[in-house]
């Protein structure tokens, strides 16, 4: 007899697919603790978590969190963040359509002479503007896809690259639709 | 109309303009101003339990006996911490409470205090929905959107955490008129060209078959003469979870019997052959599906739930349905009968000729004895002697849990209560003072085991206090019997820790609490004490000893389908009947 459970099997048959969900929040305490503790809580997976108000009048917060699962899961993750009574609304930014996601870095290098100027030059072809400066350091300032700043975080390494700080990401749909 | 009054007089007032009549609870210092006020008016009783478990367990039973929203006080930290078991339990069933927390004065919040916990932190995934009241100004609109939260949509707790300044504050109260949640609206019609197309799958059905759970019984009533009304419009056999037992009546002939790891070998082998499910506020629930890969492979699948993250959360559907049994069943009545639907008869015919095939291989059967008392036949002789009265049952969670599932035939819904989801040992005896307590006049039978029943006999006190003539009918096998039936099956009948040495004398546990104590052990004596049992007007504490080898039948094994059951009287061995991998299960 094959080993399956009175539990569902975890289901292999899917595969495992990464989605960005915009959800809309009441602005209230306590309710990103609801959002983390729903996915710690059922063992669901944040690969990038963002959030703040973005509606000051109506006190309503936009998070938007990059997870990854089968789509039985996800449609899961979906209902479970409806079901709380601060979330008034689930998007999946993924699949509703086109949308656009960035992500902001803060990438701080340290170094003199060649690799510094190396440095700024590949700065320039990323676009990344430098936001502070010393003589021997920079601080850049970068955005764009995540695939875009992981690269050029990867370039920054040999350079004398001290430490990173990221924003995760945020998305929003193409169009003149809001969500 | 609006009053100035403080925060702990704006909780009663809330209370009595939401209905409350009972709030079940317990004193200690950072609720003291909300007891105050209690003291000082009758809008509200409070019932005085013996701990913060039992008085959600006894709002619990409050609220599925009456539909009503169970309310509860209790103290900060120990006394919202205790509450957290009942909490979970009524999340898990679906049960509508709201729990009243007192917490330190708002600037010792963070600091450690004396009997201060994160009621919230530590309620938050136990609960529907909790708050922490910052402000006197918001206290009104917290407390009612609390109920409203607690008994609309998929019912289920909420707590309302109060710190003792706000309790001391003075504020205005009136009733809102607003709620504040805009994204909450639970939806109750349900989508009409679905329903259509489930109505059409349901005439062309040939081997059809109705799974309903607890969904049909906090709908309300009226969800289950719509679902009888159906069920007699389509001929089709109906099955029900444990949840669901009493929302149709089990003396009817299309009644199978519950299903599950439990469940009869009818209802099983029909939900495994079936072509067509119709599941109406049911969960597909582990105990229900049992193998997951094996689980009625054959059917189409409609599924009815108010909550869309029950829906293809363990089982793919192909009809989903969101929204409100009652709703749905009216507008699947209403099409049956318009479109002049009717069942393909022959195949109805065949059908029902296959389930009657099952129905007689009679998987409940055991083998009576004139000795000892057989478990199976004490429920039978307590559903024989009270089928006639106005009775309600409740249990506690075991083997004893599973033969009252089995053997006491619930004809109306609302009349069982049971701890399904959480399995919570100890919930029968204060559920039943919850049920006494809006059932004054009714008899009210926790079906209890020796070893569950002892998790809360502290409850027995508030039974005495407040005069609730509960009955507790103790099946004692001296064994947590569920465990020793899994040790025996799957752990070589070493049977660790589930024997209990030292039981109270259960006759004189209950004089010593003021109450009745009845000792049975022969099955000749067991009419003449339940009669003895019904008769008294006070707590009963019924010892009705019982054969401490039998098991629970039929039974799912772990790691296998619906139609793979054991049964009592069968010749394979329970041993051989799991594999390795099935005993890792649970």
């Amino acid at each position: 007899m094959s080993s399956t459970s009175h539990y569902p099997a975890a289901p292999t048959a899917q595969g495992i697919e990464t989605r960005t969900l915009s959800v809309i929040v009441d602005n209230e305490p306590g309710v990103l603790a609801r959002v983390i503790g729903l996915f710690s809580g059922r063992g669901y997976n944040i690969d990038s978590l963002t959030v703040s108000e973005t509606e000051h009048q109506k006190h309503l917060s936009r998070i938007t969190i990059v997870t990854r699962g089968t789509p039985m899961v996800i449609e899961q993750i979906k209902n479970q963040l409806e079901r709380l009574v601060p979330v008034h609304r689930v998007v999946d930014m993924t699949v509703s359509g086109p949308a656009i996601q960035r992500e902001l870095a803060m990438v701080k290098v340290a170094g003199k002479g060649e690799p510094r100027v190396e440095a700024l030059r590949l700065a320039d072809a990323f676009r990344a503007r430098v936001i502070d400066a010393g003589t021997e350091s920079f601080i850049f300032e970068i955005t764009g896809a995540s695939e875009k700043i992981e690269s050029f975080i990867n370039l920054m390494l040999p350079l004398g690259l001290v430490e990173v700080s990221r924003t995760g990401i945020v998305a929003i749909s193409r169009g003149p639709e809001g969500m | 109309m609006s009053k100035d009054m403080t925060g702990a007089e704006m909780v009663i007032e809330a209370l009595a303009d939401q209905g409350v009549q009972h709030v079940f609870g317990y004193p200690g210092g950072a609720v003291l101003p909300i007891y105050d006020a209690i003291f000082q008016q009758e809008k509200v009783r409070h019932i005085l339990v013996r701990h913060e478990q039992g008085a959600v367990h006894a709002a619990e039973g409050y609220a599925r006996s009456t539909g009503k929203v169970g309310c509860v006080l209790v103290t900060s930290g120990p006394g919202a911490t205790n509450a957290v078991t009942g909490l979970t339990d009524a999340l898990c069933d679906s049960i509508p409470v709201v729990v009243i927390t007192g917490q330190v004065p708002t600037h010792l919040i963070g600091n450690d205090a004396f009997q201060e916990c994160d009621t919230v932190g530590i309620t938050r995934p136990c609960t529907k929905h909790n708050y922490l009241v910052k402000s006197i100004d918001e206290l009104p609109r917290v407390l009612h959107e609390a109920f409203h939260i607690a008994a609309s949509g998929r019912p289920g707790p909420v707590v309302v955490d109060i710190p003792k300044d706000i309790q001391f504050a003075k504020g205005t109260y009136s009733k809102p008129r607003e709620f504040a949640h805009q994204g909450y609206r639970p939806k109750l019609k349900g989508d009409l060209n679905r329903i259509k197309q489930a109505v059409e799958l349901m005439a062309r059905a040939k081997r059809p078959l109705f799974y309903t759970g607890g969904g049909i019984v906090n709908s309300g009533p009226n969800a289950s003469t719509l679902l009888r009304e159906l069920v007699k419009l389509t001929g089709f056999p109906i099955t029900s979870t444990l949840m669901g037992l009493g929302a149709y009546q089990a003396s009817d002939p299309q009644w199978l019997g519950m299903l599950g790891m439990h469940g009869t070998w009818e209802a099983n082998w029909a939900m495994h052959d079936c072509d067509l499910m119709i599941c109406i506020g049911a969960r597909f629930d582990d105990r229900i599906t049992g193998r997951l890969d094996a689980f009625s492979p054959g059917s189409t699948k409609i599924h009815v739930d108010i909550d869309p993250s029950s829906i293809n959360k363990n089982v793919k559907v192909d009809v989903p349905i969101i929204g409100d049994c009652a709703h749905v069943l009216e507008d699947m009545v209403r099409l049956w009968r318009a479109g002049g639907v009717q069942a393909d008869k022959k195949a109805m015919g065949e059908w029902w000729k296959q389930i009657e095939k099952w129905r007689a291989r009679k998987s409940l059967a055991y083998r009576n004895s004139d000795k000892i008392i057989k478990p199976q036949y004490a429920i039978q002789r307590l559903y024989e002697l009270t089928k006639d009265r106005d009775t309600y049952i409740t249990t506690e969670v075991g083997q004893h849990q599973m033969w009252a599932a089995q053997f006491y035939g619930f004809q109306e819904p609302n009349r069982w209560m049971t701890s399904g989801g959480l399995g919570t040992m100890g919930y029968g005896l204060p559920a039943a003072i919850g049920v006494q307590l809006a059932h004054l006049k009714s008899l009210v039978v926790d079906i209890a085991g020796e070893a569950s029943v002892l998790m809360n006999m502290q409850e027995m006190s508030t039974a005495v206090q407040h005069r609730l003539p509960v009955k507790i009918f103790v099946l004692n096998n001296q064994y947590m019997g569920m465990v020793r039936q899994w040790q025996e099956l799957l752990h070589g009948g070493r049977y660790a820790e589930s024997y209990t040495h030292s039981l109270p004398d259960f006759v004189k546990l209950a004089e010593a609490y003021h109450a009745v104590g009845i000792r049975c052990e022969k099955p000749g004596d067991l009419d003449g004490a339940i009669g003895e049992m019904i008769k008294v007007d006070r707590p009963v504490i019924f010892d009705c000893v019982v054969d401490q080898n039998e098991n629970c039948f039929p039974m799912i094994p772990s790691g296998r389908a619906h139609n793979e059951m054991l049964l009592g009287d069968s010749g394979e061995s329970v041993e051989d009947a799991i594999t390795e991998e099935g005993k890792m299960l649970v």
